[in-house]
């Protein structure tokens, strides 16, 4: 008869870069409840947003989260523009979509790595990483920044896209196109990563429509839903791409869906720099009325949801944000019960969490007759199953 | 029959008032006691995929917005409900409806005030677990 | 220079404590031990407890549930310990300043040896913040 031991993860566990705490109770090697307590990463901006006025809330709401740092700008500029009625020019629309586009790229490649590294595949990771940096500099280029790229704003973006970025963007996005062919022969192929990720961490339809969940998550679980084609925003209606969906749920399933969007992300910039009208990059604003407005973007995570008020004055009444992660962490709660420990880092982070995003915000407490293991023992253990593996496999 | 006729049809008692803001944005108002009735039909029988909740602090009370996505069309769906007892707000608990709804509710109460009646685990999600009861962060002071 | 700092400005393990922050410093310092900027060369690593590490490195502006936290990681070090301070928001607060959950400056609770600003600092900014401290710490007999 085993016993019940409760194994803290966090808040501050190596490598997972931001706090968060998980309380997983094991009954041998089961997972059999977890309990996820955030808070950690809260800094109140949905009540700062009502102290700034309509143009400095783009730079706040950026400052959301680092990695989806275009998203959230994106959708409080979709929700203004919802609010007063604005149309903006066909050229910063274009410029929109390409930035967030690229910041899916980047932040899929972010994913990959430390999934790699989760399940003891640090080449992966250093690899996945490496392919980041070219897409980071293209940023710098354009944007003046590598993260954190002020682009939005109320009635379109702040810089243009010039002549003298468009070839060294293009030959960029064919280094990345071989860099992906690679990854999804290593992902793909290879039989340890299979029998790591296929049937682990298993997300039914069901659940995943019980849930509400978003983004990959859900599209890996056979829930065809994306915003850029069910609720066109930007330039999305104006170039062709395909919504990947898989069924299996599983997390090789989300990995398949994130690797394969990466093409997809290529396609979707390269007809836009082909495409890409002269003209106006902004519309200017005079007042933003009395009314309501609600912006989506689809986020590399899923469906971010901003919920913007205005009572007539310069500042919004009220401003609501829904991150992606939202939706996605709460459902770990499924997905991680039932599965071993060895497997609970890679299951945890699967969804790509992103705590900064879901609180719009690591001392480990040990109670009495608690069996401590660190986050730290849970990646090696994860990384020693893989080892198993391949011996078993005789790799 | 598309999703707002349907919404129109088979609520006929229930909406308040119901409106199009721009082209795929809808807006209907409930009575606070109807939301759980409403929210079920919305997720069960028109398989709605429910995106969040806001709760906004006005002179005439809290009112809660519960945002549902139609992903075929694009088309959000916000359900107004209208708590006017700003001293002691209540309204039923959606979980046992959907469980997605458990995280947002918990934000609610910490953030606004607002109690939940039926939901099984009403403790701070975001903020310090000493946080001082009586105050609530989102709601406005001027009253 | 004693043996104690002598030793610590060599091979620096650094363990990295996420206070509130965007994400955006983190990836950033992540960045620095993938291939481009490869500070493994210098022997700088993140360490898995903070027991093991010769510098804390904190990000983010503290809130009133990491506040504590950050307070016991330092604590817990082995000291002489550096603390680095990453980004706008460590260095002072940034734009969350006003924030209801957001109590008092970084080193307000504890000392800090180097600030970093920038939102976030380029990984090469880190590096050359890093050199200076082991310059300056080198150079001072009573540091």
């Amino acid at each position: 008869m085993s016993h019940k031991v409760i194994i803290p993860i966090g808040p501050y566990h190596p490598l997972q870069e931001e706090p968060e705490f998980f309380r997983l109770y094991i009954e041998g090697e089961r997972v059999i409840d977890i309990d996820i307590v955030i808070g950690y990463n809260h800094r109140g901006i949905e009540e700062l947003s009502e102290h700034k006025h309509f143009d400095q809330v783009a730079y706040l709401v950026e400052r959301i989260c680092g990695i989806c740092s275009t998203s959230h700008p994106f959708a409080y500029v979709n929700a203004i523009e919802d609010l007063a009625h604005i149309q903006v020019p066909e050229r910063a629309l274009y410029i929109r979509t390409i930035i967030a586009e690229m910041e899916r790229i980047h932040s899929h490649l972010l994913w990959l790595g430390l999934a790699g590294h989760f399940i003891g595949y640090n080449t992966v990771w250093m690899w996945a990483w490496r392919y980041r940096e070219p897409i980071l500099d293209c940023f710098e280029m354009i944007t003046g920044n590598r993260n954190h790229y002020a682009m939005m704003k109320p009635g379109g973006v702040r810089r243009d896209i010039l002549e003298e970025h468009i070839s060294p963007l293009k030959k960029t996005l064919d280094e990345l196109n071989k860099a992906t062919d690679m990854f999804y022969g290593a992902v793909v192929d290879d039989p340890v990563i299979k029998a790591r990720l296929k049937g682990i961490g298993i997300l039914t339809k069901e659940q995943a429509r019980n849930w509400c969940v978003v983004g990959p998550t859900a599209r890996a679980s056979g829930i065809d839903i994306d915003v850029r084609r069910d609720d066109p925003y930007g330039a999305y209606d104006r170039v062709d791409f395909n919504v990947i969906v898989e069924k299996e749920g599983d997390i090789f399933a989300k990995t398949l869906v994130r690797i394969k969007e990466l093409y997809e992300s290529i396609r979707i910039i390269r007809q836009c720099l082909d495409k890409m009208p002269k003209g106006e990059i902004e519309t200017k604003i005079k007042e933003i009325p009395a009314g309501e407005g609600i912006g989506r973007v689809e986020a590399p995570r899923g469906e971010c949801f901003h919920y913007v008020r205005s009572d007539g004055t310069n500042r919004p009444i009220r401003h609501k944000i829904r991150a992606p992660s939202y939706m996605n962490v709460a459902s770990n709660k499924i997905a991680a019960v039932g599965g071993t420990i060895s497997d609970a880092a890679i299951t945890l982070a699967a969804v790509d969490p992103c705590y900064c995003c879901t609180e719009r915000c690591s001392v480990i407490r040990k109670k009495d007759n608690q069996k401590l293991l660190t986050g730290w023992d849970l990646i090696k253990l994860s990384q020693e199953k893989t080892e198993k593996l391949k011996k078993e496999m005789g790799l | 029959m598309n999703i707002e006729e349907k919404i129109r049809e088979n609520l006929k008692e229930k909406i308040i008032d119901g409106y199009r803001y721009s082209q795929r944005r809808y807006y209907f108002s409930v009575k606070s006691s109807d939301i759980v009735e409403v929210a079920r039909f919305l997720f069960n029988e028109l398989n709605l995929r429910f995106s969040t909740a806001t709760a906004v602090d006005t002179p005439k009370g809290i009112e809660i917005l519960y945002h549902f996505s139609f992903d075929k069309t694009g088309e959000i769906f916000s359900i107004k409900v209208l708590i006017e007892d700003k001293k002691n707000p209540q309204i039923d608990s959606l979980t046992s409806v959907f469980p997605a709804v458990e995280w947002i509710e918990r934000e609610i109460w910490e953030l606004f005030g607002v109690s939940f009646l039926g939901h099984p685990n009403l403790k701070h999600l975001l903020l310090h677990e000493d946080w001082p009861k009586d105050k609530h962060p989102l709601r406005k002071h001027n009253d | 220079m004693n043996l104690k700092l002598k030793a610590l400005t060599k091979s620096i393990w650094v363990f990295h404590a996420a206070c509130s922050p965007c994400n955006n410093c983190d990836i950033e310092v992540l960045d620095l031990l993938t291939p481009r900027y490869d500070v493994e060369r210098f022997g700088i690593i993140l360490a898995g407890s903070v027991r093991h590490a010769d510098a804390l490195l904190v990000t983010g502006v503290p809130n009133y549930k990491t506040a504590q936290r950050i307070k016991k990681l330092y604590e817990q070090a082995p000291k002489p310990c550096f603390v680095i301070a990453v980004g706008s928001c460590a260095c002072g607060r940034n734009m969350f300043r006003e924030s209801y959950n957001s109590p008092c400056n970084l080193d307000e609770i504890i000392p800090v040896d180097i600030y970093i600003s920038g939102c976030p600092p380029k990984p090469e900014a880190m590096i050359a913040g890093i050199v200076k401290l082991i310059k300056k710490v080198g150079s001072s007999k009573g540091y």
